[in-house]
C-alpha cells in the first residue's frame, strides 16, 4: 500500500496493524500533500512538520514494541483551531489569539493523543466559530476543494475541506449551529454532532455553552464513528458531559440493517427555500432506504419556524459572555491606546482591534438580548422556543426512529456572495439548529451531486438524545447503498487539485 | 480626606429611625477553590494556587465543588433557612481585570438557602431577630495590588498587579433583609449580628472567619428615616469594614452623616462607600444604582444543584449548638465572671479554652494562659503568623505548674520555647533543664552558703526579723538560676537559721 493520502482512516489502521505502512511514511504522506495543495485550500492554520513526525516515530516505535495505544496508533488527524493544544498554537480563528499557546490540552485532544493519533495541524474556521463560509476567519478563507472559488462551509470549513482534499483522513470539528455538518454538505464528506454532553467540551474555546459540541469529520461514516469512539465519554473537568456508557458506534457504522427503521420526513424542512438539486438527491436517498426496508413517515415540527431566530438570541447572548474573557489582561492580544490608557481603554482597544465584524455583531446583538428590561422580551422568549423545539422533537421521536432531512438549503455559494446580507447566511443552518437547540445527535453525509451545479449535497440524520448509534448504522446502510450506485466515494468525482497525486 | 459634617448621635436619633440591611461574604475554607482543583490557601505566592479555570484561560469550564455545597447547605440550616431542592448558578457579567472571565459565576434567582433567621444578643441583654433573605454560593475574585499612586487605590495608581490565588475561593453570601427597630442599638446591633455569624461559621467548621484577612466581610445597607414618615430613606452600602469595632464604628458614621445631609435639606446619594479605618470615616465610592445591569443569565456551564434530601438531613442532625446556647452554658459550666467571659468571647478563645479544659486544665488557668501570655506572644510576633500553640500543650504546661514541676515563671519560659517550636511542654523541660530544683539538699547547700556570706542576715532572723529572709531568698534563687520553688526556699531559710 502506497497511496496512503486516499486511504480512509479504518485502511490507514489496518495498514498498520498488518506492517505494511510505518505512522512516518503515513504522516509524510500527508505533510507532501498539506504542502502541495494548501496554496489553493488553505484548510490549516497551523502545520509543525516536527510535532507531527516526532508523534508518528513515537507511534512506530510502540507497533515495534507491541505496546501500541489501539487499532487507530498512528493514524494522523486533523484538528479544529477551536480546541486548546500545548503543541501547537490554538487561536480559534481570531487576531485575539494569535500565536497563542495553551497550558494546557483539551479533553478530546488529550483522547486522541492516548489513542495513539498523530496531530497533523490546527484547522481554519470562521473566527470564535461564528459562520457558515470560513470566510469570517481572521486568517483568510478556506477554499472548498470541490472549485475553489466557493466556500467549504462553517465553521468547521478548514477541517472539512482538509479531509475532502486528502489533507487528512479525519478531523475534530465543533459543531453549535452545524459547524460540523454544514461543511460537511458542501464538501461531499461526513460529519457528526454527537449528543449534547456526549464528548467533553473542555479546552473547546466556547462560543455558545449550551449548544457548543465537539465531533468528528470524515470521508466514511465508519472514520467518523471510529474518531468519535475515541472522543466519547464522560469528564470530570466538564460537568455538562454525561457519564452515560456508550455503546461501540464503528459496530453500529457496520450493521447495515434498516428494514423496519422508521424514518421521519419533516414538512418544514422538506420543499420551499431548498434547492431543487439539494431536494432530488435527499429524496432519492429516502427511496433507497424505503427499497430496503425503511419506513417513511411525514413529521410536522411546527417549532422549527422559530428556531433560527431563538438560535440567534441564545448563540449571541452566550457568546457575549464567554467572550468577554478576550481582555488583554491574561493572555492575547494586548493594544494600548496612544499615550496609554486606564485598564478600560486598553481592554477596549484591544477589542476593538482583535474582533472581527461578526464577532463583533454577535456580542453586541447578545448584550442587548441580556440587558435588563429586553431580557424577558429576547432571552427569555428564545428560551422558551427552546423549550418547545426539544417538546417537538421528544414528540417526534415517539413515532419514529430517526428523522430526515437535507443537511441545508443549497450548494456552496462563492466566496463573498452572502457576506453583506448576514441574515440570509444566518437563514441558512435552518435544518442544522434544531439539533443544537434540543441537544440532539446529527449526521451529515453525501447524498450526490446537484444536478444544477455538479456540487455536493448532503443528507441530514437526527436521532434522539444518546441514540447516537442510530446515526452510525443507517448513515452506515445509506453510505454502502450510494458507494455501490456511484462506485466509490463520492469524492472520487471531485476536481483534481494542483499537485495532486490521483 | 475631610470628614463629613455628623450630627451628634442623640440628636440623629430624635430625629431619625436608622434602618440596616446586611450583606456578609463568608470565604469557606474548602480544600480546592468553587469551581477548580486549585488549592484554597491564604498566604501562597502571588498566583500559584491557580489552574486555567481560575485564569479563565480559554476553553477552561468550571465543576462545583461538593465540599462547598455541604459547607454552604450546613451554614444554611444553622441559620434556619430552609434548602433549595434544586438551586442554581448564574453570571453575573461586568469588566473588571479581577475577574479573570470577566464574569462571576454567582446563584441569582435560586439561591441554596432562603427565608431564615438569627438570634442576635446585645450586651444589655436585649435579643434581636434578624430575618435571613438568603443565603447563596458564589466565587471569589482575584487581589488588586495599585502601585505607584499614594492612596493605594486604582486612581492615581501607575500600574496593578492581580493576584487569582483568591479567583474562585468559594464564598457565600448572607443576605438580611430590611431591619427595622433597632433604634439607638444600631451600631451595636451590626457589631452583634456580624459576630453572631462569626460565631456560627466557626462553630461549624467551614471558615477561618478571619476579618482582618477577609474571611469575613461586611458590607453595611443604612438609611434614614425621618421620625413620623412611612417613606424610607436612600441607602449607602458600605464596604471595606475588616473588623467588628469597625462595622459598629461605620454604621454609627452613616447614622451621623447622613442625619445631617437631610437635616441640612441635601439628599443622600445610593451609592457605596468606603471605610477607612484610620480617619473613622467613610468617603464616596462608585455610585450605585438598581439600574446596574449585570446582565445575568442562567450558567450553561453548570447543572442545577439538587441535594440529597438524605444530605441535608445529616447535615442538620450534625450542627453543632448555636453558639448563643453554648455560650450560656459554658459561662455556667466555668463560673467565669461577666468580665471574664466576655474577654474570652471577644478574643475568639471559647474552642481554645474549651479544648484546654477538656485536656485536663481547670477553666481559669485554661483563660489565663489564653487571654494572658499566649494573647501576648500573639501581639508580638508579627502580622499574618499564628502562633503555634496547641490546647494539649497548654494544659500539660498546666499540669507542670499544678505539680510543683514549674514555677509560674518557669512556666512562661517553657511557653516560648514551646512556642518556637522546639517540643511539648515536657520535652522543653526536659532538653532545657527547666524544672524547679526540689532536691531539698542542694537548696540548703546553697541556704547555707548564702548564710554564711550574709551573718547579718542571720543575726535578724534569729532575732525574729523574718523580712529579713528576703536578701538570703533572693542570693538562693540568683545561685539555683531562678528554678526554686521561692515558697519553698523561705520554709527551708527559716528552718536553717533557727537550727543554726
Amino acid at each position: 500500500m502506497t497511496d496512503f493520502i486516499h486511504s480512509t482512516a479504518a485502511e490507514l489502521a489496518q495498514a498498520l496493524e498488518s506492517g505494511a505502512a510505518s505512522s512516518v511514511e503515513i504522516t509524510q504522506a500527508h505533510l507532501d500533500r498539506i504542502a502541495a495543495v494548501e496554496g489553493d485550500v488553505n484548510a490549516f492554520l497551523h502545520v509543525n512538520p516536527e510535532v507531527s513526525l516526532t508523534a508518528a516515530k513515537a507511534s512506530d516505535a510502540r507497533r515495534q514494541a507491541g505496546t501500541a495505544f489501539g487499532a487507530l496508533d498512528g493514524v494522523p488527524v486533523a484538528i479544529k483551531d477551536v480546541l486548546v493544544t500545548t503543541d501547537m498554537p490554538s487561536t480559534s480563528g481570531s487576531k485575539i489569539l494569535e500565536g497563542w499557546m495553551s497550558p494546557y490540552d483539551a479533553t478530546v485532544v488529550t483522547k486522541t493523543r492516548e489513542a495513539g493519533l498523530i496531530p497533523l495541524g490546527k484547522t481554519n474556521m470562521d473566527e470564535f466559530a461564528m459562520g457558515s463560509s470560513t470566510e469570517h476567519s481572521a486568517y483568510g478563507p478556506t477554499r472548498n476543494p470541490w472549485d475553489l472559488d466557493r466556500i467549504p462551509g462553517g465553521s468547521g470549513g478548514g477541517s472539512a475541506a482538509a479531509v475532502a482534499a486528502y489533507e487528512a483522513p479525519f478531523a475534530l470539528g465543533s459543531d453549535t449551529g452545524g459547524s460540523i455538518r454544514q461543511p460537511a454538505h458542501v464538501t461531499g464528506t461526513v460529519g457528526v454532532k454527537p449528543t449534547y454532553g456526549g464528548v467533553s467540551r473542555y479546552g473547546a474555546i466556547a462560543l455558545a455553552s449550551s449548544l457548543d459540541q465537539i465531533g468528528p469529520c470524515s470521508r466514511t461514516v465508519l472514520d467518523a464513528a471510529l474518531l468519535h469512539d475515541v472522543i466519547k465519554g464522560h469528564d470530570r473537568h466538564d460537568s455538562t458531559s454525561l457519564t452515560d456508557q456508550w455503546p461501540s458506534f464503528a459496530e453500529a457504522a457496520k450493521n447495515r440493517d434498516v428494514k423496519g427503521l422508521k424514518i421521519g420526513v419533516v414538512s418544514q424542512l422538506d420543499g420551499e427555500g431548498f434547492q431543487p438539486g439539494v431536494l432530488a438527491r435527499f429524496h432519492e436517498s429516502l427511496a433507497m432506504l424505503e427499497a430496503n426496508g425503511a419506513e417513511i413517515v411525514e413529521l410536522s415540527l411546527p417549532s422549527l419556524e422559530h428556531a433560527v431566530a431563538a438560535y440567534y438570541l441564545i448563540l449571541p447572548a452566550e457568546a457575549s459572555s464567554n467572550l468577554a474573557k478576550f481582555d488583554s489582561v491574561r493572555f492575547g492580544l494586548r493594544v494600548t491606546p496612544e499615550g496609554g490608557g486606564t485598564v478600560e481603554q486598553v481592554m477596549s482597544a484591544t477589542r476593538e482591534a482583535g474582533f472581527g465584524p461578526e464577532v463583533k455583531r454577535r456580542i453586541i446583538l447578545g448584550t442587548y438580548a441580556l440587558s435588563a428590561g429586553y431580557y424577558d422580551a429576547y432571552y427569555g422568549s428564545a428560551q422558551k422556543v427552546r423549550t418547545l423545539v426539544q417538546r417537538d422533537f421528544a414528540d417526534a421521536f415517539s413515532k419514529v426512529d430517526v428523522i430526515a432531512s437535507p443537511t441545508a438549503p443549497t450548494t456552496a455559494w462563492k466566496l463573498g456572495e452572502k457576506l453583506d446580507d448576514p441574515v440570509a447566511m444566518w437563514r441558512g443552518d435552518v435544518a442544522t439548529i434544531p439539533a443544537n437547540l434540543a441537544g440532539i445527535p446529527g449526521m451529515s453525509l453525501p447524498a450526490g451531486l446537484a444536478d444544477e451545479d455538479g456540487l455536493p449535497v448532503g443528507i441530514q440524520f437526527l436521532a434522539p438524545a444518546r441514540e447516537d448509534a442510530r446515526l452510525y448504522n443507517v448513515g452506515g446502510a445509506l453510505e454502502a447503498l450510494l458507494h455501490e450506485k456511484w462506485g466509490g466515494n463520492l469524492l472520487e468525482k471531485a476536481p483534481v487539485l494542483a499537485g495532486g497525486a490521483r | 480626606m475631610a470628614k463629613a459634617k455628623l450630627m451628634d448621635y442623640d440628636k440623629a436619633l430624635e430625629l431619625f429611625e436608622p434602618v440596616l440591611g446586611f450583606e456578609v461574604h463568608v470565604e469557606l475554607s474548602t480544600e480546592t477553590k468553587m469551581f477548580s482543583a486549585a488549592p484554597n490557601n491564604f498566604g501562597s505566592a502571588p498566583n500559584t494556587n491557580i489552574t486555567p479555570t481560575c485564569l479563565g484561560l480559554p476553553g477552561s469550564l468550571p465543576v462545583v465543588n461538593e465540599q462547598a455545597v455541604r459547607y454552604s447547605i450546613s451554614l444554611g440550616l444553622a441559620l434556619g433557612c430552609e434548602i433549595a431542592p434544586s438551586s442554581s448558578f448564574a453570571r453575573k457579567n461586568y469588566f473588571y481585570p479581577d475577574l479573570a472571565k470577566n464574569y462571576q459565576i454567582s446563584q441569582f434567582d435560586e439561591p441554596i438557602a432562603f427565608e431564615g433567621s438569627v438570634d442576635v444578643e446585645l450586651e444589655n441583654g436585649r435579643t434581636f431577630q434578624i430575618a435571613i433573605e438568603r443565603a447563596h454560593m458564589e466565587e471569589d475574585a482575584g487581589k488588586l495590588t495599585h502601585v505607584g499612586g499614594s492612596t493605594g487605590r486604582i486612581q492615581g495608581a501607575e500600574y496593578s498587579l492581580v493576584d487569582y490565588n483568591r479567583a474562585g475561593v468559594p464564598l457565600v453570601e448572607i443576605v438580611t433583609k430590611m431591619i427595622e427597630g433597632a433604634e439607638a442599638d444600631a451600631p451595636e446591633l451590626a457589631k452583634a449580628y456580624v459576630a453572631t455569624i462569626r460565631d456560627i461559621v466557626i462553630s461549624l467548621g467551614i471558615s477561618d472567619a478571619k476579618m482582618e484577612r477577609g474571611n469575613l466581610r461586611c458590607d453595611a445597607n443604612v438609611s434614614l428615616r425621618r421620625r413620623g414618615s412611612d417613606k424610607l430613606g436612600t441607602r449607602t452600602e458600605t464596604k471595606n469594614v475588616n473588623s467588628l469595632r469597625s462595622v459598629e464604628r461605620a454604621v454609627r458614621y452613616e447614622i451621623q452623616r447622613q442625619a445631617q445631609i437631610l437635616e441640612d435639606g441635601g439628599t443622600i446619594i445610593q451609592e457605596t462607600r468606603h471605610w477607612h479605618e484610620d480617619t473613622g470615616a467613610t468617603s464616596a465610592g462608585r455610585p450605585k444604582s438598581d439600574a446596574d445591569d449585570y446582565r445575568y443569565f442562567p450558567e450553561p456551564d453548570l447543572l442545577p444543584v439538587v441535594p440529597d434530601p438524605a444530605l441535608i438531613e445529616e447535615l442538620r442532625a450534625a450542627l453543632p449548638e448555636k453558639p448563643a446556647e453554648r455560650r450560656r452554658r459554658l459561662k455556667a459550666e466555668w463560673g467565669f465572671t461577666d468580665l471574664e467571659f466576655q474577654d474570652v468571647v471577644n478574643s475568639g478563645l471559647l474552642n481554645e479554652i474549651t479544648e484546654t479544659v477538656s485536656a485536663g486544665a481547670s477553666p481559669q488557668a485554661a483563660r489565663k494562659w489564653w487571654t494572658g501570655e499566649i494573647a501576648r506572644l500573639q501581639n508580638a510576633a508579627a502580622e499574618d503568623v499564628s502562633i503555634d500553640v496547641t490546647p494539649a500543650q497548654v494544659a500539660e504546661l498546666q499540669q507542670l505548674v499544678d505539680e510543683g514541676t514549674l514555677t509560674d515563671r518557669l512556666a512562661r519560659q517553657v511557653l516560648e520555647s514551646v512556642v518556637a517550636g522546639k517540643g511539648s511542654p515536657r520535652e522543653v523541660v526536659e532538653s532545657e533543664g527547666l524544672a524547679v530544683v526540689s532536691d531539698d539538699g542542694a537548696l540548703i547547700a546553697a541556704i547555707d552558703e548564702a548564710l554564711s556570706a550574709q551573718p547579718d542576715v542571720l543575726e535578724k532572723i534569729k532575732d525574729g526579723k523574718v523580712q529579713a529572709a528576703g536578701a538570703v531568698i533572693g542570693a538562693v534563687m540568683k545561685a539555683m538560676a531562678g528554678k526554686a520553688d521561692a515558697a519553698r526556699v523561705r520554709e527551708l531559710v527559716l528552718e536553717r537559721a533557727a537550727a543554726l
